[in-house]
């Protein structure tokens, strides 16, 4: 009896290796094993041009903190982007949803509007905006001389080619409105009936019950946020190729141009893992610090 | 019954107020989307007035007495009237009526601006593009890489969210967390390697690197299925291991016709994504041949930077298909978003 069971369970192991094993293949060849050997790669100065492949021990992490005002320029480029860009498509993103939210008239045929710039590539996106954001020609220049102010040749200047691509940012905020929207429909009706009998008025709802409720969506929002500020290329490369004068030239611009365009993998490797810390320590913070500001249901009940 | 009628005004308001914002919001996405396919419709020279016109219109000549003439907007007797100029004496201009060229007026000359427009369309940048650069190449080649990615992707997902999602033995706990926290690891710490590893066994400049990591199942479509799969009853799996089918063919006849409309969502979004990628084409694929559509995309906008009608003409055709596609089938993409976004 119990060797049945035995043999039952061995072959059911068999089935469940089975139907793992494409993902357990791909895991080993395309993730864990590249993961150590970009972690070795990064210890080295392996070049495809020159080729060449030594160990020169920890010289790539000295030369980048040490002797590399590129790593420290795209490291600034890309925070200061994050840290305007990942509050400003958070808070855009969640107020739009509770907009639609509120029952108006044809909400799904808003969300599908405000959803469609998700789909389009960012080259597309890229040369929309090319256009629109023309010193001469443009809309939005047009706009601001209506205004009496001058706009400046946004790709051709340092801080409006970064303003530019946080503008751009924006209008892909329909796939986190999304998500957030399907959490405010989540929201037991409940909770708000019986705010109201305690007297709440609609701001006191929206403090103390829908941001609340709303923290474990907002909470997957900025890490996913994050990790994408990290991963930024498709629009910034159209649009400036990291410039002017190295202005736009985020991180995986860097890397790109490190490890493709002068084949420098070693020390594009090193550039690797410390963006690899980077995102995985910021996403300890923000995993951390959610103790005191994510609230999850299930925690109520237990 | 006086505080609900209040109460219901309140709400007929902040419904109101609500529109309006959502009105305001949603120009931000139609006007630049105007501006692409009214750009990809002018001339060079439309492009060239400020502010541009959302419909692109011209200025134009009418043939007299054999010369080109050009029409202006003008003022005569206090009547606004289109008038074709066929002599310039000086700063004193002869004009003359385009419908009946003997009636004639010498009048005070005028500027450029003071040229009449009428509307007109240039749906030959289109061609125009499509000649310069071998789009059709970029779909097709965009379109092979497409179907391939599609099929490994669906079949190597549904396989490994059927394996979480049924079977249960020591250790498969801590695999689907490995497999969660894929989802958050930065590409960019395993792309050198891989990259050296297909140029090695010489795959680079061909679609192989694109195509074969689709067959290795990816996080987030292995988590959208998986998550489906534990909806439907596993008393449906007992039933058939009762009537004799092993697990795979409990999967393709028991459980996979259920799972149907997210099979789709993952179809869906793998095909937007082959169509939109840029980065990948850009480090594997090096011979114009071979380009994608991202990448033919911005390699022609790059080799005609100044002709922004044609590369409007390219973009808007590239923008296209995804966008037809996420409309037809826009609640499987809204689906699919929201259960990685909010069960995540």
């Amino acid at each position: 009896m119990a060797r049945a069971s035995s043999s039952h369970k061995s072959k059911d192991l068999g089935w469940a290796l089975f139907f793992l094993s494409p993902w357990l293949l791909g895991f080993v060849l395309f993730t864990a094993g590249p993961m150590i050997a970009s972690l070795v790669f990064s210890f080295s100065d392996l070049n495809l041009i020159k080729g060449q492949f030594h160990f020169i021990g920890l010289d790539n992490y000295i030369r980048l903190f040490a002797a590399d005002p590129k790593f420290l320029g795209a490291l600034t480029v890309t925070f200061a982007y994050a840290l305007i860009a990942i509050p400003l498509t958070l808070v855009v993103g969640f107020l739009l949803a509770c907009l639609l939210n509120t029952k108006v008239p044809g909400a799904d045929f808003w969300r599908t509007i405000f959803y469609m710039p998700s789909v389009v590539s960012g080259v597309v996106v890229a040369l929309i905006w090319r256009g629109l954001f023309n010193e001469k020609f443009g809309l939005i220049n047009w706009l601001l001389g209506l205004a009496g102010i001058v706009g400046p040749d946004w790709f051709n200047d340092g801080r409006g080619a970064l303003s530019a691509l946080i503008i751009i940012s924006l209008w892909s905020v329909g796939g986190g409105m999304i998500i957030y929207l399907a959490g405010l429909q989540g929201i037991q009706t409940q909770l708000y009936e019986a705010a109201e009998l305690d007297g709440c008025g609609p701001i006191q709802k929206f403090t103390r019950i829908t941001i609340p409720m709303m923290t474990p969506v907002i909470f997957f929002n900025l890490i996913m946020g994050i990790i994408s500020c990290f991963q930024y290329f498709t629009e910034p490369w159209t649009l400036t190729r990291g410039g002017p004068a190295e202005a736009t030239q985020f991180y995986n611009i860097y890397i790109y141009k490190t490890a493709f365009s002068y084949q420098d993998m070693g020390y594009g490797s090193a550039l690797a893992w410390i963006l690899f810390f980077i995102v995985l320590g910021l996403s300890a913070l923000v995993i951390r610090s959610s103790g005191s500001w994510v609230h999850y249901e299930t925690e109520e009940k237990a | 019954m006086i505080r609900s009628a209040s109460k219901n005004a309140a709400a007929r308001r902040e419904s109101v107020l609500a529109m309006i914002l959502i009105l305001i919001g949603s120009l931000t996405v139609f006007v630049p989307i105007a501006y692409l396919v009214s750009d990809s419709l002018s001339s060079r020279e439309t492009l060239r007035q400020q502010p541009k016109p959302l419909l692109p219109s011209e200025s134009y000549v009418v043939t007299i007495d054999g010369a080109q003439c050009f029409v202006y907007d003008i003022e005569v007797n206090g009547q606004s009237r289109k008038l074709a100029v066929v002599e310039k004496k000086g700063s004193t201009w002869v004009y003359a009526n385009p419908d009946d060229p003997a009636e004639r007026y010498e009048l005070g000359a005028c500027s450029v601006e003071q040229r009449a427009r009428k509307i007109t369309l240039h749906w030959e940048n289109f061609g125009l593009a499509l000649q310069k650069a071998p789009f059709l190449r970029y779909v097709a080649n965009t379109l092979v890489i497409m179907v391939l990615v599609t099929i490994g992707t669906v079949l190597s997902t549904v396989m490994v969210a059927f394996g979480f999602a049924r079977f249960k033995f020591k250790g498969s706990k801590t695999l689907f967390l490995i497999l969660l926290a894929t989802m958050m690891l930065p590409s960019q710490v395993v792309l050198i390697p891989t990259f050296v590893f297909f140029k090695w066994i010489g795959w680079y400049d061909t679609f192989l690197p694109l195509i074969v990591p689709a067959f290795f199942a990816n996080a987030w479509d292995v988590f959208l299925i998986r998550q489906f799969f534990m909806g439907i009853p596993k008393e449906l799996d007992e039933a058939a291991k009762i009537d004799g089918c092993d697990p795979l063919r409990t999967l393709w006849s028991v459980i996979l016709p259920q799972a149907l409309p997210v099979v789709l969502t993952v179809t869906l979004f793998t095909m937007i994504y082959v169509w939109n990628d840029f980065f990948n084409p850009l480090i594997y694929l090096q011979n114009p041949k071979l380009f994608t559509v991202a990448v033919g995309l911005q390699n022609f906008s790059a080799l005609y930077f100044n002709n922004a009608h044609l590369q409007a003409a390219g973009a808007l055709m590239m923008m296209l298909p995804p966008v037809l596609i996420f409309f037809l089938a826009q609640r499987y993409f809204i689906q699919g978003t929201v259960v990685s976004g909010v069960k995540g």
